[in-house]
């Protein structure tokens, strides 16, 4: 019986060692936050083109990859982070992570998706824009009007009724506070959220629950992503997705390579593809805003006047005060210890 | 090789086979030294790089910058002056607030009251030793090289804090309401769930123990069945039946479930076994002379039970109380899923590392976390102790009468626990096959299409498994040879006390705490064992650690089965102590070690709370899967991921009931006469 125990003993440690196996050539550990759904097909669409190179994809919500990122600041894993918000980069480019490097190509994007350094240090795919997921059936039920502006949803009549998502771990809701504190100014902004803050039946961990849970009929009103909305009104629920008139925040997903990679080689390849055109015209299935010109076409269920309702968003506004704002956030909303209905 | 005092009176006495017995015991003693080594690394090591991170503070060093300010034609007339010197003049920044994180930015126009970005002015920054950080924008600088900015590129300048120890994280802990209100509210919660818990499970076990009700069999299975799920999956169930579409919404009268309550009800589901269990043993060994005597008092059947029962009971019932008080304060999943807006220790650990990528603040609150927990573990040992006491050889088991009324009004009761239980598990398991709740309700199997969601996917599922095999065969190995060392090595009463202390540790030590500490301490460049980050490795380890202590205390009081005449036998037949192990100590302990395998194994499938912070692309699990697919909002694929949890431990449980009745058939025989 001993001899059986340490036989499998063996060889459980024979398994253990086996799947220590870090960096291989032709393997990249990929660190996302693109839709879980949606990777399979990014990995497809790139192995179509480079067969010779597995994606290991890490997959998380984005201030979960930020955090683990910034957690193995000084043992990175990942090889390559595709489909990360530009904030985020941002932060992780502060703290001198990203290699610099120009993939081939990079010229033809719209400039305002690549980073200003030179070379730059991470390149845009798509903007993802915020926007109010509204369930038309439960939005009935309760005889609710559907809200037009985002100062509608601070009136009396959505008390408990609407949903965001937490800024404080989910990239959706930084983006919102952000561009609120943007449009509105400092002031207005907070006096704003104050008032939201008064109808907000919870605050949820990842971007994208709000919307599904309106497209669940869990809460009429969640203020999601766009994106998020049309993947769910395709799926058949009765949703009403609504670009309030002020205008939208947004942020872009981007690309870079981890500085200290081991497989620096296969980075820049995939690097390189995820600027062609064929990857934006991948990228345009689910967004409407992509980083190649000419290449976007009208996404299904994607409101219409959703574009020029982008504000003009300040990046490094966003990044270098997002530690003060979080704060303030914090301090404001977070220490609510009464549930509410 | 040894001195016979060392080696205790045993040996004295049979001096004549010292050699042998000499090298015996350095190869037991060596063997134990290696598995507190491996208790050290996987858990004294890492708790102390978690300590140490808790008192990491992040704070600007005014004195590491100097700037120098132009006239408006851009001569620099004036002497340069550091930060410090011009904070120290105006009190710009208060002191307080030079305290900050590891992200913290400051902008340098702080400084500077009349600063205007269309000035002429323009500023010279230099850092003053080589860890002065600053950004412009979000370009990086560091070191002592002078830099000129204009005004209008002066007000992107940020300087980054440096790293020092101290208490300040705690100050900003304590000053954060959003922070310290979750102590209150996770005592408030552990309190009324415990309080519940024991109440019902008191009654069920009760019912069990003192009736003669029908079906004990079936409702004690269906009462520890929650043990085979994660205590996430609850939650679930409760937004299905009491969520804003749930079933039995109007039950709750306008109330929400997420918060207080969700998390009350879905504690009381999956602490229930635990404490069912034990209040159980404790009912089984009272001393039915104790109520003979009370009915030839005459006490009445009330004074019986407050005077004979309960106290007999008491050691069991304050021992689950402090089992289920832990359970629930150091339970992550369930409020995670079902909180709401209530914030807790444990999610706020989450929250404060995932969220905020604030690693010292995860520590500082894990450390408060960890208080509560050790003062429930201390009690509850203490406690436990005396209850071993209370066994005496003259007791006689209590053997319940039938009584019509009794009877049927236990089975009505029992009925009822389990069919919340049930219902838990069915809402599960019926919402999971649902294909778009609630507004197409026909039935398919597309939340089973793991691969297009979060979480890993059907390899999640498989790597759970593959983790609880490893977990099982690896951790009782351990755990048992430990044991055995702990149980039979003469002597060495310190080593043996240290081990000792080591082996009980794990248990009050909360799993987010631990898989916390694990990052800290594995995830770090300068660890010669950094290898195993991101393995499977490191999942083995964090998970038999984390459930070291069960394992150990099962493996420990079957040892203690076993007369200690046998060493000294098989000395004087001059056996080595391997075979008597290999021949004996196995077969003779093999269906507790059986035991600990499934034990090990069902926690392996079900534990979030210490592996959310270490699995990775390649070791995904399917219990962080459920969390990772309800937190993006799939909440159907969650519950159906869930339910495959618990279908593999209840197979899991049938395998190990069929290989023990196997077992006990061929070792075991010697227990019959």
């Amino acid at each position: 019986m001993f001899k059986k125990l340490a036989g499998g003993l063996m060889a459980g440690v024979a398994i253990g060692v086996m799947s220590i196996s870090a960096a291989m050539a032709g393997e990249l550990t990929v660190y996302t936050a693109i839709e879980a759904e949606d990777l399979k097909k990014y990995a497809d669409a790139f192995n179509a083109d480079h067969p010779d190179i597995t994606i290991n994809w890490v997959r998380d919500s984005t201030g979960v990859v930020t955090a683990k990122l910034l957690a193995e600041k000084n043992n990175p894993q990942a090889d390559v982070v595709w489909g990360l918000a530009a904030t985020s980069l941002l932060l992780l480019k502060s703290e001198g992570m990203l290699e610099p490097y120009a993939p081939k190509g990079v010229e033809n994007l719209d400039p305002k998706f690549v980073d200003k350094s030179t070379p730059p240090t991470w390149t845009g795919m798509d903007a993802w824009v915020a926007s109010v997921c509204f369930n038309t059936v439960e939005g009935g039920k309760l005889g609710l009007t559907a809200p037009k502006t985002w100062k509608d949803l601070t009136k009396a009549e959505y008390k408990g009724h609407v949903i965001m998502p937490n800024p404080n771990s989910s990239g959706t809701g930084f983006l919102d506070v952000s561009s609120w504190l943007q449009m509105f100014g400092e002031k207005d902004g907070w006096a704003f959220m104050d008032g939201l803050h008064a109808n907000i039946a919870a605050y949820t961990h990842s971007g994208s629950k709000p919307c599904k849970m309106a497209a669940a009929g869990e809460i009429p009103i969640g203020v999601s992503f766009a994106f998020r909305g049309a993947k769910s009104k395709a799926a058949g629920a009765p949703l009403e997705i609504i670009v309030p008139e002020e205008g939208v925040g947004w942020d872009m997903e981007a690309t870079a390579i981890v500085a200290g990679t081991d497989n620096l080689e296969d980075a820049k390849t995939l690097a390189d593809w995820t600027v062609t055109k064929k990857a934006n015209e991948m990228y345009n299935s689910g967004y409407a805003v992509v980083a190649y010109p000419g290449v976007a076409k009208p996404v299904e269920h994607f409101p219409a006047n959703l574009l020029e309702k982008m504000i003009d968003n300040d990046f490094e506004f966003a990044a270098n005060n997002r530690k003060a704002i979080l704060d303030e956030w914090q301090k404001r909303y977070d220490s609510k210890s009464e549930p509410k209905g | 090789m040894s001195s016979t005092d060392a080696l205790g009176p045993n040996v004295s006495a049979d001096s004549r086979i010292k050699p042998k017995l000499g090298s015996d015991d350095w190869i037991m003693r060596g063997y134990m030294i290696v598995l507190a080594v491996y208790l050290v690394v996987a858990l004294a090591l890492p708790l102390y790089a978690m300590l140490s991170k808790a008192f990491e503070t992040s704070r600007f060093d005014l004195a590491q910058f100097e700037v120098q300010v132009s006239d408006e034609s851009g001569a620099f007339n004036q002497p340069a002056a550091t930060l410090k010197q011009l904070n120290d003049k105006s009190n710009f920044v208060a002191e307080g607030d030079l305290a900050t994180s590891s992200d913290g930015r400051l902008a340098l126009t702080n400084f500077f009251p009349d600063f205007s970005f269309r000035s002429p002015v323009k500023y010279r920054l230099r850092g003053l030793d080589d860890n002065a950080v600053y950004l412009v924008g979000s370009e990086r600088f560091a070191g002592t090289k002078p830099a000129e900015f204009d005004s209008n590129t002066f007000r992107k300048v940020v300087i980054r804090p440096i790293q020092s120890h101290g208490l300040a994280n705690f100050a900003t802990y304590f000053s954060t309401p959003a922070l310290f209100q979750s102590i209150q509210n996770s005592v408030f919660i552990a309190l009324v769930s415990t309080v519940i818990t024991v109440t019902l499970a008191f009654g069920f076990a009760y019912a069990l123990c003192r009736s003669c009700m029908p079906f004990k069999g079936v409702f004690r299975i269906i009462a520890m069945a929650p043990i085979l799920v994660p205590s996430l999956l609850p939650g679930i169930a409760l937004v299905y039946l009491f969520g804003n579409q749930g079933f039995l919404k109007q039950f709750l009268m306008g109330e929400s479930i997420y918060g207080p309550i969700g998390i009350v009800v879905g504690s009381v589901f999956f602490t229930f076994p635990h404490a069912m269990i034990i209040i159980l043993i404790a009912l089984s060994i009272s001393d039915a002379r104790l109520y003979e005597a009370a009915v030839s008092l005459r006490a009445s059947k009330w004074r019986t039970f407050w005077t004979v029962t309960i106290p007999g009971a008491r050691y069991g019932l304050i021992s689950a109380a402090f089992v289920v008080f832990n359970l629930v304060i150091t339970d992550f999943g369930l409020p995670k899923v079902i909180g709401g807006q209530y914030n807790m220790l444990a999610v706020d650990i989450y929250k404060q590392v995932i969220g905020q990528q604030n690693f010292q603040m995860g520590a500082v609150v894990s450390v408060v976390l960890l208080i509560p927990a050790l003062i429930a573990y201390v009690v509850d040992r203490l406690v436990q102790r005396k209850q071993v006491a209370l066994l005496s050889a003259r007791s006689v088991v209590y053997q319940p009468k039938p009584s019509r009324r009794f009877d049927l009004s236990c089975l009505a009761y029992c009925a009822l626990v389990a069919l919340f239980i049930i219902s838990i598990l069915g809402i599960c398991q019926y919402a999971a096959l649902v294909k778009f709740w609630p507004y197409d309700l026909s039935l398919g199997l597309s939340n089973y299409d793991f691969d297009r969601m979060d979480g890993g996917g059907w390899a999640a599922y498989r790597n759970s498994i593959m983790l609880g095999l490893m977990t099982a065969v690896i951790g009782t190995v351990i755990v048992f040879t430990g044991a055995y060392m702990v149980e039979k090595t003469k002597g060495f009463t310190r080593g043996r006390a240290s081990f000792q202390f080591l082996a009980m540790l794990p248990m009050a030590i909360p799993g987010m705490v631990l898989g916390l500490a694990y990052i800290f301490f594995f995830n770090n460049p300068a660890n010669p064992l950094n290898f195993i980050y991101g393995t499977m490795a490191i999942l083995v380890i964090c998970t038999v650690t984390h459930f070291y202590t069960v394992s150990h205390l099962t493996a420990v009081t079957a040892l203690k089965q076993i007369d200690g005449e046998f060493e000294p036998v098989a000395a004087s037949l001059k056996q080595p102590f391997y075979r008597l192990f290999s021949r004996v100590t196995v077969p003779v302990c093999l269906p507790a070690i059986l035991d600990i395998m499934i034990y090990l194994f069902v926690n392996a499938m079900t534990t979030v709370s210490a592996v959310v912070f270490l699995y990775s692309s390649k070791t995904t699990l399917a219990s962080v899967a459920v969390l990772n697919m309800d937190d993006a909002g799939d909440i159907a694929p969650a519950a159906a991921m869930g339910m495959m949890i618990f279908y593999t431990n209840v197979a899991a449980r049938l395998v190990h009931a069929v290989v023990s009745r196997y077992v006990l058939g061929k070792t075991q025989g010697w227990r019959q006469r």
